[in-house]
């Protein structure tokens, strides 16, 4: 022991050399340099998303241009023949991820439901893992699940083949399953436990508490789950190709229209791009899917950006 | 009714706790307590964190029912009742004891929702005009009525925290309860929404019996006729305010509230 004062041991950094109006200075470097990179990463971004809807519009544009809109929009596509009709492909899109949306929906919100609410713990613990394994799994292996397993019940259910609107949906469904029920859980996880407290304490018994007041707390989270379920459904190619029996015809109005096979937008440009000249009529009108795909998608996204931004406007003023 | 009969004496006891224990897991939270609570009176709990005042207080409507891995011994009689026999409905109970949270807690609804949260779950209004009259009454009865009647389909989070706080009581009492349990209402509230609130349980108890775990020891001093003091899950005295504050009989309450004051 020495009688001198222990004196803190000086700072020993990376700088700690340099006079302190140098380091002052080679902060303010560094500083700029690292608000440029991330500048850079940010635009690079936005920029790159800005070049891939310029490209689609490019190689898509000759097939709105060429190709009188009423038989773009028709129901034959016979590209063989040069008949470009994508209605029947619009149609497949639509029925295969609306089935999906109607089979998930419930399905997720209730598991959703059920694992925040009411699981015990240790039930919990077992299904969320697994959960999360099925969303590990990769479509090709639920296609070909959906080939092997589901299209031989489905045809024994009387449908003319397996491979039908309802086996894709059905595929699809199970596919944005894991996407609806962790982000939905995250969301009812999120809603403040006085809000539960508040409404057992007048009595309220547990399933009214989640119906009156933990579910509409989390709306806004609930509605960017469905939306990112929708949006992993309709932008699926492989597996929906595998099972939907990929005939481009519009099924007639009916509940048997469920049973019959289609052709999406997605498996329509994984199938013939291979095939199509670079440059010709067909390749563009391929493009042009894409096109109508990017709207549809870009319509469901902004519309769940306006489901939340009410909510989202409605939060901040609980903030303040 | 022959409650308000008895209400109107001021004595009678609404609520009779004998022997009783709780414990999270093996750990025990109260320990063994008896007290007895006046009907039509402020009783006040106080003491330290963690000394398990709030504990009881969520054991007066078995609030603590929703913490996983708990357990209650002995008997809380309410009317004579025993709350933690079988047979009794806990969402019956929590109509007839109802709770107010220590921070504001209305739900991310209009005003006028969150007060018909309550008679709506339980069925006690058809709807219409009979609910309109019971939002009425209920925020009259907790002195929010003229400042909110205009825009009563305003979400509740726009009022400032007092006046939601305000919210809570009168989505409380709009089911007609008994008792009212008060979990530190005033902790997240200025020193004039708290004396808001103050008044306001003065007002309320000439028709409910109120039982309210406090920090504040002016607060429980000002605004409560019994105080009881806890310690490490111990009732340690429990005497009616002025005694206690003026002449504690035991050591530990006169250090914890000399302690506090000085």
């Amino acid at each position: 022991m020495s009688d001198e004062p222990v004196r803190p041991k000086p700072y020993v950094g990376l700088f700690s050399q340099v006079s302190p109006s140098d380091r002052l200075r080679l902060r303010g470097i560094i500083d700029f340099v690292i608000e440029r990179l991330i500048q850079f990463a940010g635009v690079s971004t936005i920029f790159i998303v800005g070049l891939i809807f310029f490209f689609l519009i490019r190689e898509g544009l000759p097939a709105f241009l060429d190709i009188p809109l009423r038989q773009l929009f028709g129901g034959r596509w016979y590209p063989i023949d040069d008949f470009f009709g994508l209605w029947p492909l619009i149609v497949g899109s639509i029925l295969v991820t609306v089935g999906a949306i109607v089979i998930a929906i419930p399905l997720g919100l209730t598991t959703a439901i059920y694992l925040g609410e009411f699981a015990p713990q240790w039930q919990r613990e077992i299904l969320k893992p697994l959960i999360e394994v099925l969303a590990g799994i990769p479509s090709i292996v639920l296609g070909f699940l959906g080939w092997v397993v589901l299209a031989p019940i489905v045809q024994r259910l009387g449908a003319p083949t397996g491979l039908t609107v309802f086996t894709g949906s059905l595929i699809l469904a199970y596919m944005s399953l894991p996407t609806i029920i962790s982000i939905s859980e995250d969301a009812l996880y999120a809603v403040p436990k006085e809000y539960r407290d508040g409404a057992l304490a007048i009595g309220a018994t547990q399933w009214q508490a989640v119906w009156r007041v933990v579910l509409p707390s989390a709306r806004s989270g609930l509605v960017i789950a469905i939306m990112l379920g929708i949006g992993r459904a309709i932008g699926e190619t492989m597996a929906v190709m595998m099972v939907t029996g990929n005939a481009a015809n519009v099924p007639g109005l009916g509940l048997d229209m469920l049973f019959q096979p289609v052709r999406t937008m997605t498996a329509t440009i994984a199938a013939e791009m291979g095939e199509v000249a670079q440059g010709s009529l067909h390749y563009s009108v391929l493009f042009a899917i894409g096109i109508v795909l990017f709207v549809i998608t870009f319509g469901i996204n902004s519309l769940a950006g306006r489901l939340m931004g009410t909510q989202a406007g409605r939060r901040r003023k609980e903030n303040i | 009714m022959d409650n308000q009969i008895l209400a109107s004496t001021g004595d009678g006891n609404k609520i009779e706790v004998q022997d009783f224990s709780f414990y999270y897991g093996d750990f025990p939270a109260l320990k063994s307590l008896n007290l007895s609570m006046k009907r039509n009176r402020i009783t006040a709990l106080i003491g330290p964190s963690g000394c398990g005042k709030s504990t009881f207080l969520r054991s007066l409507n078995r609030m603590n029912e929703t913490i996983r891995n708990t357990r209650a011994e002995g008997v809380i009689l309410l009317d004579g009742k025993n709350i933690y026999d079988p047979a009794v409905d806990v969402t019956e109970l929590r109509q007839h004891v109802g709770m107010v949270f220590q921070r504001p807690n209305p739900f991310p609804q209009s005003i006028y929702d969150n007060v018909a949260f309550g008679p709506r779950v339980l069925g006690l209004a058809g709807g219409g005009s009979r609910l309109d009259q019971i939002v009425q009454e209920s925020l009259e009865g907790a002195g929010l009525w003229h400042e909110v009647k205009h825009r009563l389909r305003t979400p509740a989070l726009d009022l400032s925290p007092g006046q939601q706080q305000r919210v809570c009581i009168a989505r409380t009492i709009a089911v007609k309860p008994e008792v009212i349990l008060m979990d530190e209402p005033c902790s997240a509230l200025d020193p004039v929404a708290t004396l808001h609130i103050e008044d306001l349980m003065r007002r309320l108890a000439e028709q409910y019996t109120i039982v309210i775990v406090t920090h504040n020891m002016q607060q429980a001093a000002r605004a409560s006729h019994w105080t009881g003091f806890f310690w490490l899950g111990e009732l340690i005295e429990f005497r009616q305010t002025g005694e206690i504050f003026r002449s504690p009989q035991e050591k530990l309450t006169e250090a914890y509230i000399t302690g506090r004051r000085g």
